[in-house]
């Protein structure tokens, strides 16, 4: 009897949740963001391109370059958004007339597996978009330091 | 004041675009995580960075907490006479870091 006791008590505290499930955008909350970027106007898919892996092994830092095949003068700027994390906006670029090519590659972080979106709106007023699907494998810290 | 790293060309050729990297040793603590006590850590990540030649705008961005630890930043310049880069980016505390590299253009 003791022993089946300690086997119910013992199960019982596996279903205990050991972490608060972490807070996460939402694919509707990062398409009223893009569909507030875009405004009126309708979005493509194309000439923007998003280079990004699509397996990631670690989320801390995941190497990715976002560019165009326009000259740099005609882009008004250039969003990446990223529908798993807690904050979907990764960065915006804005380009002046030094800019050599509208590119940029950065390091970002990633919570989890996601789909990652860039929007690029031109100076016609014309906006495109590319996204990636991607696994993260380890996700970036969202709970503690350490 | 952080450390730096920018990589640029020694001498570039007039009117074709270079690469710059910039390496900045920053923890961009992104205000989602908490310490050992549960408390949240507060948010201090550089949020804005423009990068400038002689003047004129070549960059601008604004940076959120999915930005890593130790950002590292690429991006294509060109330049049509020899002159300075100018890398200005400004933390949460206020702080504002300006950074500049010599292009010679041959």
């Amino acid at each position: 009897m003791i022993r089946r006791r300690f086997l119910v008590l013992s199960g019982s505290g596996l279903i205990v949740p050991l972490l608060p499930a972490p807070a996460r955008a939402t694919p509707t909350q990062v398409a009223a963001l893009i569909a507030n970027l875009v405004g009126e106007g309708e979005i493509h898919d194309g000439r923007v391109k998003l280079d990004i892996p699509v397996m990631v092994e670690n989320g801390n830092s995941v190497g990715m370059t976002v560019s165009l095949d326009a000259p740099a003068t005609d882009v008004r700027s250039i969003d990446v958004f990223a529908e798993g994390n807690p904050l979907p906006h990764v960065l915006r670029v804005t380009f002046g007339p030094q800019a050599g090519a509208p590119r940029f590659a950065t390091r970002i972080r990633l919570a989890t597996s996601q789909t990652v979106i860039a929007v690029a709106k031109l100076a016609d007023g014309s906006c495109w978009r590319d996204s990636v699907d991607l696994l993260v494998t380890l996700a970036a810290c969202v709970y503690n330091a350490n | 004041m952080v450390r730096v790293l920018i990589n640029v060309p020694k001498q570039v050729k007039r009117g074709e675009p270079f690469d710059v990297k910039l390496l900045i040793s920053h923890p961009m603590e992104s205000g989602q995580r908490h310490d050992d006590m549960g408390q949240p850590i507060p948010r201090q990540i550089i949020n804005s960075f423009v990068c400038t030649y002689n003047g004129a705008d070549v960059l601008r961005a604004d940076l959120f907490p999915a930005i890593a630890a130790n950002p590292f930043l690429s991006f294509a310049v060109v330049a049509q006479e020899t002159g300075k880069l100018t890398m200005t980016f400004t933390d949460d505390n206020g702080t504002v870091q300006t950074e500049t590299a010599d292009i010679v253009v041959a």
